[in-house]
């Protein structure tokens, strides 16, 4: 799986993205220039956290001009997998790739903890590994992850299934206690509607090593290598 | 010789009038006001160490290891792999008490650009915080301020902030504590020294323009502070930590090139400090055009500008030929970078203003010239030993203190950190060291800091020494061997004889300590004059240390792991209950012996508990330290969700002291029972008194008939918020 990793100005968790998917996971990978034009030769594209110009202004917003995201756009439209974390969520829903938007965390404080997430669907391109239901533990770390969305938008993203992840207790309830930062309905990650793009605010790649806590991240990125086997099969 | 300055003008630099007649013996001549400024700044305490730097040498900076000890940006030590470590710990205590957010978060800033200065990646920041309590509106502005600040900057940068401690007493009230620990990596050949020793050189300024911003921080930094301090608000710094990740990554690059010299953070002084530091290390000269200089406004004296204290900049000297290679990585990361001079042969800082001189000095006085002060120092009485209130009620003491605010969980500060940006945090923070891994190595790093203020209070030596043992102690937990130390000296005015005396105390304290267990001192920081309307700081030494670990698969966690496995108290137990967290709960005064360390018996317990750990005896080790051997089996039994049954403990000192008191030199270990044979073999041959307390297991925390809690109330209240 050739993986592209974008670094804007103000990314930092490009090099943890390259450890997960290129040192842990063994795919080829390449960090891409926010400068840069063409994706051609990338069958994944990684928008990693960070603090994307300081996110002085809204987290994403300047981002989302930078050259490299109208490549994005069009690796997208086209059908390519495309995933953004935190910072890169927010930069994908800035875009327009993504539904939504993430306010300021309802505690009003950044959050770094591990959380706990329940599948809710596993036919998005970085889900594919997993089954609804299934829970995972993978940490979260902003300032600005409060999910948000007006009720029509919010209604036909839970309608069409693109809801992928939520905050849930460590059994898989979704509770009120469980949310770590305000989201409606829990929302820690959505996918497009074609499945392809998929945005979340915890940092799957973070939870891809024992040692380092965890493991579950790694089925999102699995999930990736399965996808594109399915379509070239 | 005549004065030929007015008094309000040395005052505005903090300088005397002896130290003005040496200015002009070395000048040979009436300095202008610029160079009058210069030699504020940099013959500040802040600068110069000039109170403190004869106590100093007494430190013990060498070692077989030691790659670069004190005197440049951060101390350096080899891990082996080619591998450097790259340390130093820095206060940033004067700017936190005026606006805590920008003074603690360009704390942060400036300690990090210590580190990627050396040519190092920043892997971990550790924080040293005191506060005064928090019952006052003043003093959770300063905490909340504070915390907000180090997040701020850290988590925008994305170095992790991995651990540290915060303590709370009536003595820091109005002067918060903010001491901020920046730890690095970088391979051997590539370790860099700031240090301009090529004439003809180029001198590139890159990064931040240049403001009002901070001007005479150095100088405030080195003065008590009163009703007025607030009026100093400008000399408080704003930090970018966007631009400063910019500038790391840049520099990281630039440290791959050839033809690059050195590289230079600008802090405390500004330009003045960062210039004249670099050329005097390679005994060079160097001359600045400062109309070069880009400015954030309009009106700007040569003054302001060589004094700013603007953050997120960096002097880069290259040579002629590799400017154009240079430029092309600060075009890449859209640095600006204005040429602002050259290195000369001359010995001298020149800067000149649209080709007229506007200030000339020889480098040797400027950086090295201060004539050293020696207050005179008045040694605290040794106090008695004070008479002990029996314990009545166990459980509602230890329920007490495990939600006081010096004992109740840090997760509610830490959670606002991120701690496991780049993909290193074995154990995060909250633990008795933080363990990160050393990329691309199976080797781990443990870190930390320490600092007991009421010890230290009640004697300064002893209490330094506790410091410096803890830390050891705290590193030795995880598995690691502790390899070398930072150090911030924090204390109030030296020119009051009992304060210069607890330093004097507190520096031949960490001397004897860290000769005793063969740590070198390889960085530091002295902050003094935290005085504030002649109400001063208690005595407060911070230890930075740092440990390896050759294989983290070896790694010992701090929580009870397994139901079944036997509790040992390892080290010896005395009647010592002065300064401790107990008495503090019952509303006693500071006063009587603190606990004594022995450094021999600290050696011991150390060698026998990295034995134990490199042969897998031990599965968890917590240090013993404030609030004493309850507070910690109720810690491991907290960090790893079991309870504990004791059957009762017995020794031979009273219930309280068991219980409460914080003798030092002492660990709880919890150990497979068929290990148990193993344990007390090692301890016997280290000659480590072992003591069993009992079993892990079940749903509550009890010890004999005095307590039986569940372990869900004793969460509740060491969750207690802030």
């Amino acid at each position: 799986m050739r993986t592209g990793i974008i670094v804007f100005p103000g990314t930092w968790s490009d090099r943890d993205c390259a450890h997960a998917v290129g040192e842990i996971l063994g795919q080829p990978t390449r960090y891409v220039d926010y400068r840069e034009e063409r994706l051609d030769d990338l069958d994944l594209v990684i928008l990693p956290g960070g603090f994307s110009y300081g996110d002085y202004l809204r987290c994403g917003a300047i981002a989302r001009f930078a050259p490299v995201m109208e490549a994005v756009t069009d690796f997208a439209n086209r059908g390519g997998l495309v995933l953004g974390i935190c910072n890169g969520f927010q930069i994908l829903q800035e875009a327009r790739l993504l539904p939504g938007a993430l306010l300021r965390n309802a505690s009003c404080e950044f959050r770094c903890e591990w959380v706990n997430l329940r599948v809710e669907q596993s036919e998005s391109a970085f889900s594919l590994d997993s089954r609804p239901g299934q829970v995972l533990r993978i940490p979260i770390s902003h300032g600005e992850g409060n999910f948000f969305a007006d009720r029509e938008t919010l209604e036909a993203i839970e309608r069409n299934g693109q809801v992928v992840f939520r905050y849930c207790a460590q059994d898989g309830r979704v509770t009120a206690e469980s949310n770590p930062n305000g989201s409606l309905s829990n929302i820690a990650g959505i996918a497009n509607a074609r499945g392809n793009v998929v945005g979340m605010m915890p940092h799957p790649e973070r939870a891809c090593e024992d040692l380092l806590g965890g493991t579950d991240g790694l089925m999102v990125f699995r999930s990736a290598i399965h996808a594109l086997a399915r379509v070239a099969a | 010789m005549a004065i030929a300055v007015k008094r309000a003008q040395l005052e505005e630099v903090a300088l005397n009038e002896d130290e003005y007649r040496a200015i002009v013996r070395a000048i040979g001549r009436d300095p202008n006001d610029l160079e009058l400024g210069m030699f504020g700044a940099l013959w500040s305490e802040h600068c110069s160490y000039k109170t403190s730097k004869a106590l100093l040498r007494q430190l013990p900076t060498e070692g077989p290891d030691v790659l670069q000890g004190p005197g440049e940006n951060a101390g350096a030590v080899d891990i082996g792999d080619g591998l450097a470590v790259v340390f130093k710990i820095e206060s940033h205590n004067h700017p936190s008490a005026i606006e805590p957010y920008q003074g603690a978060a360009t704390g942060v800033g400036g300690i990090l650009r210590d580190v990627f200065a050396m040519g190092a990646r920043p892997i971990a920041i550790l924080d040293a915080l005191r506060f005064g309590p928090l019952e006052t509106g003043h003093n959770r502005h300063l905490f909340h301020g504070v915390i907000a600040g180090i997040g701020g900057y850290g988590n925008c940068f994305g170095c992790p902030t991995v651990g540290g401690e915060v303590h709370f007493d009536a003595g820091y009230s109005d002067n918060p504590i903010v001491n901020a620990m920046c730890v690095g990596l970088v391979a051997h050949d590539r370790l860099r020294r700031a240090t301009a020793d090529r004439a003809g050189d180029v001198v590139l300024l890159v990064g931040a323009d240049t403001g009002r911003d901070g001007i005479h921080g150095a100088t405030f930094a080195s003065v008590e502070m009163d009703e007025r301090s607030a009026q100093r608000r400008p000399a408080v710094q704003v930090g970018n930590p966007f631009l400063e990740k910019l500038l790391c990554e840049a520099c990281l690059q630039l440290n791959e090139l050839d033809g690059v010299t050195a590289i230079q953070d600008l802090g405390a002084a500004g330009l003045t400090s960062a210039a004249s530091e670099l050329a005097h290390r390679g005994r060079r000269g160097i001359d600045i055009a400062v109309e070069k200089i880009s400015r954030r406004e309009q009106g700007m004296t040569p003054y302001d500008v060589m004094l700013s204290e603007s953050q997120e900049r960096m002097l880069v000297v290259v040579r002629p030929e590799a400017e154009a290679a240079a430029r092309e990585v600060f075009d890449h990361f859209e640095l600006h970078a204005d040429r602002i001079g050259t290195v000369t042969g001359t010995a001298r800082i020149r800067i000149r203003d649209h080709g007229v001189s506007v200030a000339d000095i020889p480098l040797k006085a400027l950086v090295d010239g201060v004539p050293l002060r020696s207050p005179v120092a008045s040694l605290p009485d040794k106090q008695p030993t004070v008479v002990m209130p029996a314990v009545e009620e166990p459980e509602a003491v230890l329920l007490d203190l495990i939600a006081s605010p010096n004992l109740r969980s840090r997760r509610p500060i830490y959670r606002t950190y991120d701690h496991q940006v780049q993909d290193n945090t074995v154990f995060g923070p909250g633990f008795d060291a933080a363990l990160l891994r050393v990329p691309g190595t199976n080797k781990g790093l443990a870190l930390t800091t320490d600092g007991n203020p009421w010890y230290v209070a009640l004697d300064p030596y002893e209490g330094t020494r506790a410091a410096v043992a803890e830390a050891a102690r705290n590193i030795v937990c995880t598995g690691a061997r502790p390899i070398a130390v930072t150090n911030c000296l924090n204390f109030g005015n030296p020119e009051r004889p009992a304060i210069f005396g607890q330093l004097q105390e507190s520096i031949r304290g960490l001397a004897d300590a860290c000769r005793a267990l063969e740590l070198p001192v390889v960085s530091g920081n002295v902050s003094l004059y935290n005085e504030t309307s002649e109400r001063n700081i208690p005595p407060t030494p911070v230890i930075g240390m740092v440990g390896l670990l050759d294989d983290l698969s070896l790694r010992c966690p701090s929580g009870f792991k397994e139901d079944g496995d036997l509790v040992f108290l390892l080290g010896e137990t005395r009647e010592e209950l002065a300064g401790s967290a107990y008495l503090r709960l019952l509303g006693a005064p500071t006063e009587g012996r603190p606990p004594v360390v022995s450094l021999e018996m600290e050696r011991r317990l150390q060698a026998a508990m990295l034995d134990s750990i490199r042969r897998g005896v031990i599965r968890c080790a917590h240090d013993v330290s404030d609030g004493g051997l309850l507070i910690a089996l109720a810690e491991s039994a907290l960090y790893g969700g079991h309870g504990l049954r004791c059957p009762g403990i017995m020794g031979s000192v009273s219930r309280e002291a068991f219980y409460f008191g914080e003798s030092q030199g002492r660990v709880v270990v919890s150990v497979a029972p068929r290990r148990v044979p193993e344990l007390q073999k090692l301890m016997a041959n280290h000659h480590i008194p072992l003591y069993a307390v009992g079993v892990v297991g079940g749903e509550d925390f009890q010890v004999g008939s005095d307590i039986r809690v569940s372990l869900d109330s004793l969460r509740e209240a060491w969750e207690t918020a802030f």
